[in-house]
């Protein structure tokens, strides 16, 4: 008897603590959205929680669309994007502040003779005009377009430079940076692309029109495969204490070597 | 007396709310899947939508035709079990009839070992060992394909083939093998000829069973298959109605019509998967009586 007036006592508790969790206090900073900008913003939300004791930051990888809408449901503070906004996204009350520039690696697979396209040739790859490595001085071996998911930003801003919007004749579409550079070093007939900063050593990044990817040639515009890191935030809605403080040192200059450090372009420097 | 009649009351109603929230759960999403998903098919057109055969949903020019996934969902599945069946069926018979008991200890082991595996795993060995095999046996440009995803789903769908079967082959009752027996068959005659027969209905449930995990299997398959939405080949990068569920799903804006077209797979996929289930229940009928 007084075994199940203690369950159910027990069971009330527990619910009533579940719904007990509302909005977080203010000590936090929630940033949600591009899945590219992961090491930027995790090293930058690091660095800013050893400044100021206390203080939370979390963020949460679901990609430049999600973080957006997130944003503009009021689910995060700060809503991350690694493409400018669209004109219905701004329209939706939403402001964008660029917090660094992100150029997009050309990888191939390290055995493959190639070193330079121009971006001519790469626009051709993509839409399938060029079929074979042999045609543009590699191996005699057909190419193995790879790209990423439809929607991503990597994805969207690769194919706006390129303008091979629509036309990419993919082999594989990929649903991570990670999967892309892992299937490109398993394949020598493979071309892909991928955040500059997230290239490693198991693959090659190409120069494009004999500039190559670098953070310099990446910020005097001169390497042309880049695309923005942009914070989304609520126009006229003013952000917590801790946000705006979060948002105030991630844009100052100060912040900029962490930016670099994570293999980014600041842009404030 | 009477407040103890009045706790046994107050339990019974709360096994009866505990076994609501299922079924709730089940409404919620049942309802949920069709408000979001019939939009979409209304706009698109139900024939457009399901015998489409090029889906574009971030083109200038939208198209949204989710016949390759549908096809793609088919062959995978039917290959899995093409591939899973005989190979799990076989080693079902050998585990309830035929194995020293050691041996069927390991095997067993092994095969629980491989039902816990998450998919994801299954998708990364695939990626990594699987998808380039491929390339290099049979000489194509790339390995992720279709044939990719059906030997890794056969490979997952094993263990509920294997534990169903063995458990439908261990009730059948050890008289009728001995009658088989003592008529002077041998054992394997008995096995095929008496003990299968008398399974079949619960062979027949752990078919449909694979075939329910195969269909709805995402995460291994998303890492295998290319996910290009092109129409099936063995040798071509596919897209499954899961995957094209879930490649997308992060970054379509809400309300557009995209979002809404996912959800209208994910209808799809959902009445897939109760027709499904309606067979399994048959056979799991079928085999109670």
């Amino acid at each position: 008897m007084k075994k199940i007036v203690t369950f159910v006592a027990t069971l009330s508790l527990a619910l009533v603590a579940m719904t007990g969790c509302g909005k977080a206090d203010s000590k936090t900073v929630s940033t949600d959205g591009s899945t590219s900008m992961e090491k930027v913003i995790g090293a930058l939300g690091e660095a800013f929680e050893e400044n100021n004791s206390g203080v939370t930051f979390t963020y949460n990888p679901t990609g430049s669309g999600s973080g957006i809408t997130a944003v503009a449901e009021g689910r995060c503070d700060i809503g991350l994007s690694s493409r400018n906004l669209k004109e219905e996204e701004k329209a939706q009350g939403l402001t964008e502040t660029v917090l660094a520039l992100d150029g997009i690696a050309v990888i191939v697979n390290p055995d493959n003779p190639v070193n330079d396209l121009d971006l001519e040739t790469i626009s051709r790859i993509y839409r399938g005009e060029i079929t074979n490595w042999q045609d543009i001085g590699g191996n005699n071996l057909e190419i193995v377009l790879i790209g990423r998911e439809a929607g991503s930003g990597t994805r969207d801003g690769f194919e706006s430079i390129t303008d091979t919007e629509d036309a990419c004749k993919y082999r594989q579409e990929l649903t991570s940076t990670g999967d892309v550079i892992t299937t490109v070093a398993g394949n020598p007939a493979a071309i892909g692309y991928a955040s500059l900063a997230s290239v490693k050593d198991t693959v090659k990044a190409l120069s494009v029109g004999g500039i190559v990817p670098a953070e310099e040639t990446v910020k005097d515009g001169s390497y042309v495969v880049q695309r923005p890191f942009v914070l989304v935030t609520k126009s006229g809605a003013e952000l917590s204490a801790t946000a705006q403080k979060f948002f105030d040192y991630i844009t100052s200059s100060e912040a900029g070597e962490i930016i670099s450090s994570a293999g980014a372009v600041p842009v404030n420097k | 007396m009477n407040k103890k009649q009045f706790m046994e009351n107050a339990i019974h109603g709360i096994f009866l709310i505990l076994g609501l929230i299922t079924v709730g759960c089940v409404l919620l999403i049942t309802v949920y899947l069709v408000i979001s998903g019939i939009p979409a098919i209304r706009k698109i057109g139900v024939l457009n939508f399901l015998f489409g055969k090029k889906w574009a949903s971030t083109a200038a020019q939208p198209q949204y035709g989710i016949f390759p996934f549908i096809l793609t969902s088919i062959y995978g599945t039917a290959g899995a079990i093409v591939l899973g069946v005989p190979i799990g069926f076989m080693t079902a018979v050998y585990l309830a009839k035929i194995a020293p008991l050691k041996i069927k200890t390991v095997i067993e082991t092994a095969v629980s070992l491989l039902a816990g595996i998450p998919s994801v795993v299954y998708g990364l060995v695939g990626m990594m060992v699987l998808v380039p095999g491929i390339r290099i046996v049979f000489h194509i440009p790339d390995g992720a394909s279709l044939f990719a995803a059906i030997i890794v789903l056969a490979i997952m769908i094993l263990p509920s083939i294997i534990k169903v079967s063995l458990t439908a082959l261990e009730a059948v009752p050890k008289e009728y093998e001995d009658a088989s027996l003592a008529l002077g068959s041998t054992p394997i005659e008995t096995y095929f000829r008496v003990s299968v027969p008398a399974a079949k209905s619960g062979i027949a449930a752990a078919v449909v069973l694979g075939v329910g995990r195969a269909i709805g299997e995402a995460m291994a398959i998303m890492m295998v298959a290319g996910n290009a939405p092109n129409m099936p080949k063995i040798f071509q990068s596919v897209r499954f109605l899961t995957t094209a569920v879930a490649s997308e799903m992060s970054y379509a804006v809400d309300g557009s019509l995209q979002k809404q077209a996912l959800f209208s797979i994910a209808l799809v996929l959902f009445l897939f998967i109760m027709l499904i289930n309606a067979v399994l229940n048959f056979f799991l009928k079928q085999s109670k009586e």
